[in-house]
């Protein structure tokens, strides 16, 4: 499959045993890898609003488009904890839900493989079969997520036990939202996974609502993570809109998960800045809500702080902008240039050949 | 030489392939320290340690989910649903995450999901059914269901070494009624291939599982009686359906009658009489019967579950009536 070679700096992910230097009892990324993280932010946020505000509204984009506009620190801090560049007894696993997208930016899709996916056309990871955010490769360690919110969960536990079962110290990682956390499946799959002590970390973006139902009719706890006493294990909830609390509780998670200590729940608080979908207006959405969340921004928020820190200045973001934007624009270029699958591709592949 | 009942062959079909290759691995309910409901696996938690035989929750979803998870990352798990009823719980997984998992991004999921099956022992509504065609209508799976020793242990082993997932229904009726002479060495029974269980010019009887055997006597009596001689074909394998095999049947005798355990909406027959009008319809001489279960749940108390299910008397009057032709 020809794939564009991405011009983006790719994340180094944490070398074996290592996850991070303490400052002050957190994990704190280094000057590099704080730079990495805005720039996946940046990208996530730019790449999104092509395909949502840009793409889908040309008719370019057919089918669901569903985004992460402002959930971007979830799953930029905690990818930054996944292990990648070695071979299937090192590299970890990740599941990300349909809200992750810097997951697979993270892992190594590039923007133009992601917008063939979502323009349906044969060049991107599913060929044309599947849309949207239901793309994975198990060379890029991506497992694709289903529809059906929460399946992920005992999949994610599936490959731990096997992870377990050659005794390396390789975890998993399985996002999905509140919602997702009301399904049988999600029950059963961290049950599964507390029993056996199996190295998954599950990361909840809990944006409050799912499609139009808020957070108050999901579940009775305040917080997902006060579940997670009931299955015998540690649970933690943090603030999502902050890349570095975000970073810390993840790099915590997988340290016990890579020693053995089993799964761990953690809740990231967040707000989805859109609807559930891109036809969606999220009118049942009380405007000060949007008004308060766009307040707290994570990529905003983290600018501000790298600024302080003087490690960009206004120049240097202007200028990591201009660079995304021209890689977008030639990614859409690429994307839109692809051919369409033959329809007849359509009997083709449903089993091993 | 010894006989092996039709339970030992699966068991001992997994265990060869277990010994045979790392990756395979049995998960399920009861399945290590106890055996297994059925003493499928009996022996293999301390042959095996238990991390290849694992004890879950009671977790049909979970069960199936792992599963994936870890075909996924190179294992081919084995999934035991204590009885296949319980599938249910788990058609989520089977038919959305496993089914369309190649077809979506070509990541295979090679696992076998088998438990037992079907009725006759009185296990009534939820011990007793026969789940196929929830299953056969799945793109993407694969269904077999074995009704001799020899089937059962091939199939198994087939189902093993295959790079989809496959649904293995056993019947637990035929666990120890049926046992036979297995061959020595090392063998499969491909997916999809249909056996011919006796040959016969009149009439064609298609038919699977714990249903041959009153399909066998139903024609031995139609050819002592009437000297009606009845081909009976064992389709071993419901998706993919050996179409050939029936086919070629049906163009010999002109008359087919299906027969399952199944209930009768739905089931593989109105599929197979669809595919035989549609192939053959100049060959035939009268119309496609079916003799299945009717479309109740399984009953229970002991007559009307006699009622309920299939056998040779209701075999011998529908081929009567096709054979009238």
């Amino acid at each position: 499959m020809a794939r564009p070679v991405s011009a983006v700096p790719k994340p180094a992910g944490t070398k074996r045993a290592e996850t991070g230097a303490a400052t002050e009892g957190r994990l704190a990324p280094g000057d590099a890898a704080l730079l990495t993280m805005l720039h996946y932010m940046k990208l996530t946020r730019a790449l999104e609003y092509r395909i949502e505000r840009n793409l889908y509204r040309q008719g370019k984009i057919v089918g669901g488009v569903y985004v992460g506009r402002g959930q971007e620190a979830i799953s930029v801090g905690a990818a930054m904890h996944i292990r990648r560049g070695g071979d299937e007894s090192h590299d970890d696993i990740v599941s990300p839900s349909h809200r992750d997208m810097a997951v697979f930016l993270m892992q190594g899709f590039t923007p133009a493989l992601v917008l063939a996916q979502y323009m349906g056309r044969r060049t991107g990871p599913t060929r044309g079969r599947d849309g949207n955010m239901h793309m994975g490769d198990l060379r890029h360690r991506l497992v694709a997520f289903i529809s059906h919110l929460g399946d992920s969960i005992p999949v994610a536990a599936g490959t731990a036990l096997t992870f377990r079962m050659h005794g390396t110290d390789q975890a998993s990682f399985c996002f999905f939202g509140e919602g997702a956390a009301s399904r049988g499946d999600w029950h059963e799959g961290i049950n599964f996974a507390a029993v056996m002590k199996l190295p998954v970390i599950f990361i909840c973006n809990n944006n409050q609502y799912a499609y139009s139902t808020p957070v108050s009719r999901q579940m009775a706890v305040r917080h997902l993570s006060e579940r997670a006493p009931g299955y015998g294990i540690p649970g933690e909830t943090a603030d999502g809109n902050d890349v570095l609390e975000v970073y810390d509780a993840v790099g915590r998670a997988v340290a016990r998960a890579r020693r053995g200590e089993g799964p761990t729940l953690l809740e990231f608080v967040t707000f989805r800045m859109t609807g559930h979908s891109a036809h969606d207006d999220a009118g049942y959405v009380p405007k000060a809500l949007f008004a308060e969340w766009e307040r707290k921004d994570p990529i905003r928020r983290f600018e501000k702080d790298l600024l302080g820190r003087r490690l960009v200045d206004a120049a240097a973001l202007r200028g990591m902008e201009a660079r995304i934007e021209a890689e977008l624009d030639e990614a859409v270029a690429w994307a839109e240039a692809q051919p369409y699958p033959e329809p007849r591709e359509c009997l083709v592949g449903v089993y091993h050949e | 030489m010894a006989l092996t009942t039709y339970v030992e062959a699966i068991r001992q079909g997994i265990w060869e392939e277990m010994e045979a290759d790392e990756r395979v691995f049995i998960l399920g309910e009861d399945v290590g320290i106890y055996g297994g409901a059925f003493k499928v696996t009996e022996g293999m938690l301390e042959r095996f340690g238990e991390l290849r035989v694992i004890d879950t929750p009671i977790s049909e979803s979970a069960i199936v989910g792992a599963a994936i998870g870890a075909a996924l990352m190179g294992m081919r798990p084995i999934a035991e649903m204590q009885f296949i009823d319980f599938i249910s719980c788990a058609f989520d997984q089977i038919t959305n995450f496993a089914a369309k998992n190649r077809y979506r991004w070509g990541a295979g999921v090679p696992i076998v999901i088998r438990g037992p099956s079907g009725g006759g022992v009185h296990g009534g509504p939820f011990h007793s059914q026969n789940p196929e065609m929830y299953f056969v209508h799945t793109p993407g799976l694969k269904v077999v269901a074995p009704a001799t020793a020899h089937d059962a242990k091939g199939l198994i082993k087939a189902a093993i070494r295959d790079e989809d997932p496959v649904i293995y229904l056993e019947h637990k009726y035929l666990y120890r009624r049926i046992k036979e002479e297995l061959p020595k060495e090392d063998y499969v029974v491909p997916i999809g291939r249909a056996a011919t269980r006796r040959e016969g010019r009149d009439l064609t009887i298609l038919t699977y599982g714990a249903m041959l055997y009153p399909s066998l006597e139903a024609a031995e009596t139609l050819s002592r009686e009437q000297g009606i001689e009845t081909e009976v074909i064992d389709l071993r394998s419901l998706l993919p359906l050996d179409k050939d095999a029936l086919l070629t049947s049906a163009r010999k005798t002109g008359k087919v009658l299906v027969v399952h355990e199944d209930t009768r909406t739905g089931g593989i027959a109105g599929e197979i009489a669809a595919i035989v009008n549609e192939e053959v319809f100049d060959y035939l001489d009268g119309p496609v019967l079916r003799v299945t279960a009717p479309d109740t749940p399984v009953p229970y108390s002991p007559p009307l579950e006699e009622f309920f299910l299939p056998n040779k008397d209701k075999i011998l009057a529908a081929a009567r009536r096709l054979a009238a032709y």
